[in-house]
């Protein structure tokens, strides 16, 4: 692995059909970035809440470390 | 406790439980919301996944805001097909009067509609078709596709 490189995964959540993603990235906003140009996820993304290791987060500058785990909730209805 | 179960959900058996458990624990107040799945639109069943993680820390805070007013909350979901006329969804508060319980059970079960990590989905012809019209963004949705 290279010095310093950070490896996240990714996943989606529901009806979002795609396969976890492994990318490198220091912070939420490099995570946007990169799913900004994916054009399976893109038009998910103004619709989907945001989950770091299961905490659901609301900060783009958010550093990551390796090994995090990204976690994209689209629109919910239970019951 | 938060209970999950693969299909309709045994609603009476559920009940009861619920009931026996609290028997002695002096609540003065039950109120019990049941969701049933109707027949409309054509479809055989309402189809679930959750996202078990999150549904559970979502569901221990409201636990914590209930023990605070003196209540309890109950709650059990179904997992995969639901078919209609059968029960996806319980929930119930138990209180020591009935005000709390009546106030609380409205407040949990609208923003368990609004941010709770369940996703449905309409079965007909034995497909899947995410109910997209019906559903809500999670608070805090579209930090990711905010300009940079």
């Amino acid at each position: 692995m290279i010095l310093g490189q950070k490896m996240i995964t990714i996943e989606f959540l529901g009806p979002i059909v795609k396969e976890d993603m492994h990318i490198d990235a220091s912070t939420l906003a490099d995570v946007a970035k990169i799913l900004q140009s994916d054009d399976e996820v893109s038009g998910w993304l103004s619709k989907c809440a945001v989950a770091l290791n299961d905490n659901i987060v609301s900060d783009l500058s958010i550093e990551l470390k390796d090994g995090d785990r990204i976690s994209l909730l689209p629109p919910v209805c239970g019951g | 406790m938060m209970e999950l179960y693969q299909g309709a959900l045994p609603v009476k058996e559920i009940f009861d439980r619920w009931l026996d458990e609290h028997q002695e624990s002096n609540y003065g107040a039950f109120i019990p919301f049941v969701g049933i799945i109707r027949d409309e639109d054509g479809i055989e069943a309402l189809s679930f996944d959750i996202y078990e993680p999150i549904l559970q820390s979502w569901f221990d805070k409201w636990q914590e805001r209930a023990k605070e007013r003196g209540a309890i909350i109950k709650m059990a979901h179904a997992v995969g097909d639901v078919p209609v006329h059968t029960t996806s969804y319980m929930s119930a508060v138990f209180s020591p009067k009935r005000r709390v319980a009546l106030e609380m059970i409205d407040e949990f079960v609208e923003d368990f509609k609004a941010n709770a990590p369940i996703w449905k989905y309409d079965v007909i012809d034995g497909k899947r078709i995410y109910a997209q019209d019906r559903s809500t963004p999670m608070d805090g949705s579209g930090l990711l596709g905010e300009s940079l």
